[in-house]
Order: C-alpha cells, then structure tokens, then sequence
C-alpha cells in the first residue's frame, strides 16, 4: 500500500524527524493562502500515488504569489500517469549546498532490512543504481542488533565528513528504522535528504510504502489508504476471495492459483492475443466464486472471450466442473467461453461440461488459440 | 533417495485441529507419511484422526521423536509456530499459511538459522517426495516417483508441471513448493545444492516468476556449480509493472524484477527456458537422451 508524500512526512515528523514547513491544499485559493504564510520562494508539489511528478511538470517552483497562482492553476486537476491531481502540498523553499539519500527497504536474498544511503541524493535512486551502483552504500540490518548507535554511526560517517551532521543523522537513522518496523513498512524513503545552509538534516520529500501482509495489525496506516479506480476493483476482488488485476487486452481469464494465472497470460500472449485481465480464484470449486469471478470480468466492456482455466489438484475436476455449470445457469454470459480442465479426475469433468455442451479443450495452448480466434 | 522429506520423517502439524490442518493431516497419513504428533494449544490429550495432539511442540518432541514440523496455523501466529518448532529442536519447518507479515520472516530468519533449522515457505504447498512422503497439500494422484527433481514458487503451476512430466513419463524425485512471498525460507541456490548433491535426481526443473533477482542469482549458482541439466519456465512475462499479481513476491519493482531479465540470465548460463510449460518433458528427455 502507498501513501502521499505529506502523509509520509506527517509520519516522520511524528518521530522528530525534521521535515519542510508544509501545507496542504486542495484549491487555488488554499495554495495562494499557503503561499503568503510560508513565504518566498515556496514549491508546489502535486500529491499523486505515482512515481515520476516532476518530469511530468507537477512540481513547480514559485517567488512570488502569481507564480504560486499560476503552479496551482496547472498542476490541480492535472493528469499524471493516469492519476488525476487532486490535491497539492506548499513546502517553504529550502536553501541547501547538498542532497543525500536515505531509505530502508526489504532485501529478499539477506532476508533482512537493508539500510540504502548515497551521497547522490535528489535523483531517483533507481537511476543512480543503474548508473552508478558504487554510489549506493547498503548495510543490511541485523534484527537482533537493530541500528545501534554504532550501527548509525557507521552509516552516519560514510555519509558525513561533518561531525555535526554525522551526529544528527545517527539519531535520525535509528528513528527511520524505527519507523519502518512501528508501521510494517516495504519501503521508506527520504530523498533528498538535504543539508541546508544552515548546517542542519532536512528531509525535503518522503515515500512510504507498506506491507499488506501486514496491514491487519496497522489499523492507522489502513486509514490512509486511498485506492484508485482499479485498486478499488482489486479490493473488491480481494474481499470475495480473488485476486484480480485488469490488463488492456479483450480475452478474459479465470485461472485457479496466481502462478498459473501468469502462465495463461504469458500463453495468450505467446500465440498473439492481448489478456484482459489476472484472475485467480484460488482452490475451490464453489460456484459462487466462478459467479463473482465471471461478473468481474464481464464488468470489462473490453473483454470479448472468456478462458477458463483450471487445473485440478486438491480440488476435483468434476466438482469445478459442476461449480462451472452452477455459475453459469446463474449468470447469462453473451460472449464465447473457452474452458480448460486438467488434472485430478479431469476425465469426469471433462464429461460433465461435454454433457451441458460447454466448449472444452484438453491443454493450455489450445485454449490460448482458441480463445484467441474468438476474440 | 530424494531430498529433506522421506520414509525416515517423522510430522508433526501445528495447527491440527483447524479446517486445512485436519484435511491434509488425513490427506498425509494416506500417502503413508509417519505423522506423529499434532498441536493446538489447549487441546493437548485429544486426537485428529487417530494422531496424538500436544499443546506445545517441546511436549510433542519429547513424546515422539519428530524431526519436521508443517504450519497450518492463520498467518499472524505462523512465524511465532516456526520458533516453537526450532526452539524445540525441530530440524524441518514448512509454513502453509499464506499472508504472513515480511518482517515476521525477518525476524525469525537468524534465530532459525542459529538453531540449524531448515525453513521453507511462508505462502507455499509444501513438499513431495514420491513413494517417500508428502509434507503439504499437493495433490499426490499426479505424482510419479523418478529423477527430476522440481522447485517452484507458484502451487498450482507446480502441479500443472508435475502433471505434464508424469504424463510423459517422467518421475519425480522430489518437489519443492518454495513459496510465493519475497522473504521465504531455502530458496533456489539451497535446493539446487541439495538435487545436485542427491543420487536420485538426474535433471532440475526451476518454475520461477517475476520480482526480485532469485532466478538471476541462480542461474550464476548453477553455472558454478551445477553439473545436472537444469530447465526453467518464468511465470510473468506480461505482468504490468507495480502491481502484485497474486503473490506477494510477484512484482516488478522500478523496472527490475522482469521475466526478460531472469530469461536473459538463465540463457547466458547455458539453462534452457520453455515459452511454455509443455515444452519441458521434452526438452529434458532430450538433454537426458531418453
């Protein structure tokens, strides 16, 4: 789950961690009003779940209260990758000689919390990592140890020549990873950090993102989340027992297990068909989720075909095969349906949907063309 | 011979007296694995289908001598189960339950490591060794005992696979669900170690999927250090960046995470990759020359 940059950075100044003087705002007129009290120059930054605003022109600088006018008359209401900007954050402007990067994230091969710093703060990390990857230092935290003061301090003065800063980020870094743990965060990320002309740690933007393995046990987190249109169908799909993501394509998908729902996209793309959607219905046959799944992807206007995909295990062959039919005497479907059954007791299964006069093909790839040539 | 689970393992199931513990406690004993014990706190002195329950796995260890241990309990207490097993001297833990928070894996990783105990899972269906044992929810009427050993992070994907080699007459030695999640127990290189090192196994198949850089990594692995014919398939070669599709380890993130890259990787290592899983028995009966 993601949250905004001011949430992000309500969270960590929660934790003293010193953050920009900031106000939100949803209207011109609150922008200009903003503007006024936290003085010139100020930014205005849009307030999107997406990655990539300031190439987009949804950050803008202002020195005076028309430029404010003028960057909040653009970006509100702007579109950025698909998210409509709704609401834009005022920051004070900061005058600083350096930006650094800070961030803690999940490293799947230590199986640890790994604390990333670089001295090449300001640009996306992802860049600097291709670019440069020496320029990223990594400690992987040991949970046991936590980051200790000494922890800190190791990160501290690979960053730091200045003693002063160095001390400030110590106890920075052990609050930031505090905060990672506190709200069962995937990733947590100040860049740039900055250090102003003042001589002082300043985070300048934030990016949180959670676990949502862990999100039962987060209830203030859960609270921030604000899921888009699709997000919102996902979260319905959740709730009814699927797992479920639209694509772009017309050929509808229904597969029990996520690594096979893969597998069948891959499959339609292989042979030159576009998928419109990932769905898993996991491992049952009750009808009801062949139901909720088929309303689902009906809900698509795009989708032409269905393909239906299952394979047997755990679960039976005749008794998805009777869900099927269950479900389908319950919905109308208008458009062609291609259906593959294999594994346990497919035989009978297969003589099951035989017998309502179900279209039904025996492997994977010959539903994939089939399908294909419906669509 | 097969890896981690055969004649000589001795189960316990925590959580036996739930819906999916009790189910695949009976679906486990009919395969014929020895199992021994179950837990469920409180409800030590009762039995799960003629299978004695403990309220601690210490007790259960004393009593019967158990040297694995497979989690069924709900994913909140599922990694607090896996340090009870280790704790009591449990040398093989396997966890079902799917949902288990990421720095619950964190967190238990080095303690479980210091006690020398083997994890597999979170988010997994376990493990199959044909004519051995079955330690998780696999369906066991599509298994065939033999010499290819699998690991795979998808379940349904697995038993699509194991189908297609038992139908063109490739058996097993064994098959190892290794879980959906980003932080998982053994992982690639482990297992490949392991199916290099058993007798048993003549050929690897590796069923990988988008997120994270696990195929890469071992695909260097079995370049250094694998002599067996190794063949892949990748799940997620259409996957729209940033979403999860359905696996909480299946994502691609900024860019990196991508099939293409993992195809690329297995390629340069000499591994051959299916464009499809169908085209595995054939490939590995070439590269075995059956």
């Amino acid at each position: 789950m993601k949250i905004h940059e001011y949430q992000a950075k309500e969270i960590l100044a929660r934790y003293e961690i010193p953050v920009t003087k900031e106000v939100l705002c949803y209207t011109v007129a609150e922008v200009k009003a903003a503007a006024e009290k936290l003085g010139y120059p100020c930014v205005v930054k849009a307030q999107v779940l997406t990655g990539g605003r300031g190439k987009a022109g949804g950050v803008k600088l202002a020195r005076t209260l028309a430029d404010a006018t003028a960057a909040a008359e653009a970006i509100l209401g702007m579109d950025i990758k698909g998210f409509k900007v709704e609401k834009v954050l005022v920051a004070q402007g900061v005058s600083f000689v350096n930006e650094i990067y800070a961030g803690l994230t999940i490293d799947r091969n230590t199986k640890s919390v790994v604390f990333m710093a670089s001295r090449e703060g300001g640009v996306e990390i992802e860049e600097v990592a291709k670019d440069n990857p020496d320029a990223i230092l990594k400690f992987a935290i040991d949970p046991d140890l936590g980051i200790s003061p000494f922890v800190a301090r190791k990160i501290a003065y690979a960053l730091f020549d200045d003693s002063k800063l160095a001390n400030q980020a110590v106890v920075m870094f052990q609050k930031l990873y505090q905060v990672f743990l506190d709200a069962d965060a995937s990733l947590v990320e100040i860049n740039p950090l900055v250090i102003t002309s003042d001589g002082n740690l300043l985070a300048l933007d934030g990016k949180m993102t959670f676990d949502d393995n862990a999100l039962f046990r987060q209830p203030e987190i859960l609270a921030l989340n604000e899921p888009d249109e699709d997000e919102i169908k996902e979260l319905y799909a959740k709730d009814k027992g699927l797992s479920y993501i639209r694509l772009d394509g017309n050929i509808g998908c229904m597969v029990n297990g996520a690594g096979l729902a893969m597998a069948t996209m891959d499959m339609i793309k292989l042979y030159g068909g576009e998928p419109a959607n990932f769905l898993d219905i996991g491992g049952s046959s009750n009808p009801q989720k062949v139901v909720d799944a088929m309303n689902l992807i009906l809900s698509d206007k795009n989708v032409k075909v269905v393909m239906i995909n299952i394979f047997g295990g755990i679960t039976r062959c005749d008794d998805v095969a009777k869900g099927l039919i269950s479900a389908l005497e319950q919905i109308q479907v208008k458009i062609p349906i291609v259906i593959r059954l294999s594994g346990t007791n497919s035989k009978e299964g297969l003589e099951i949907l035989k017998n309502a006069n179900l279209p039904i093909v025996e492997t994977m790839s010959e539903a994939a063309q089939m399908a294909i040539s419906l669509a | 011979m097969s890896i981690l689970v055969n004649k000589n393992t001795k189960l316990l199931v925590q959580g036996i007296t739930g819906r999916d513990g009790g189910f695949h406690t009976q679906k486990m004993i009919d395969y014929g694995t020895n199992v021994v014990g179950g837990i469920s706190p409180g409800k030590g002195g009762q039995e799960v289908h003629g299978v004695p329950v403990f309220n601690t796995v210490a007790d259960a260890v004393k009593k019967t001598g158990a040297n694995t241990s497979i989690i069924f309990v709900p994913a909140a207490y599922a990694a607090d189960a896996a340090l009870e097993a280790s704790e009591a001297g449990i040398d093989l833990v396997i966890i079902i339950s799917e949902g288990v928070p990421t720095l619950d894996m964190v967190r238990i990783t080095p303690y479980l490591k210091k006690n020398g105990t083997k994890l597999i899972g979170a988010n997994c269906p376990g493990l199959m060794s044909p004519g051995e044992a079955l330690v998780g929810i696999l369906p066991v009427s599509i298994f065939k005992k033999g010499n290819i050993g699998l690991m795979s992070r998808s379940g349904t994907l697995t038993y699509e696979m194991v189908y297609q080699l038992t139908s063109s007459g490739l058996g097993q030695s064994t098959c190892v669900g290794i879980g959906g999640d980003p932080v998982a127990g053994l992982y690639y290189e482990e297992l490949l170690q392991m199916f290099q090192d058993d007798p048993e196994t003549h050929a690897i198949v590796l069923m990988g999927e988008i997120g994270g850089d696990a195929e890469e990594r071992a695909a260097e692995y079995i370049r250094k250090h694998v002599t067996k014919p190794v063949v892949s398939f990748i799940a997620g070669q259409t996957a729209p960046p940033g979403k999860r599709m359905g696996h909480a380890g299946a994502i691609i993130s900024s860019g990196t995470g991508t099939a293409a890259e993992k195809i690329a990787a297995f390629e340069s290592a000499g591994v051959q990759v299916a464009k499809q899983p169908s085209e595995i028995p054939g490939m590995l009966k070439k590269l075995l020359n059956l």
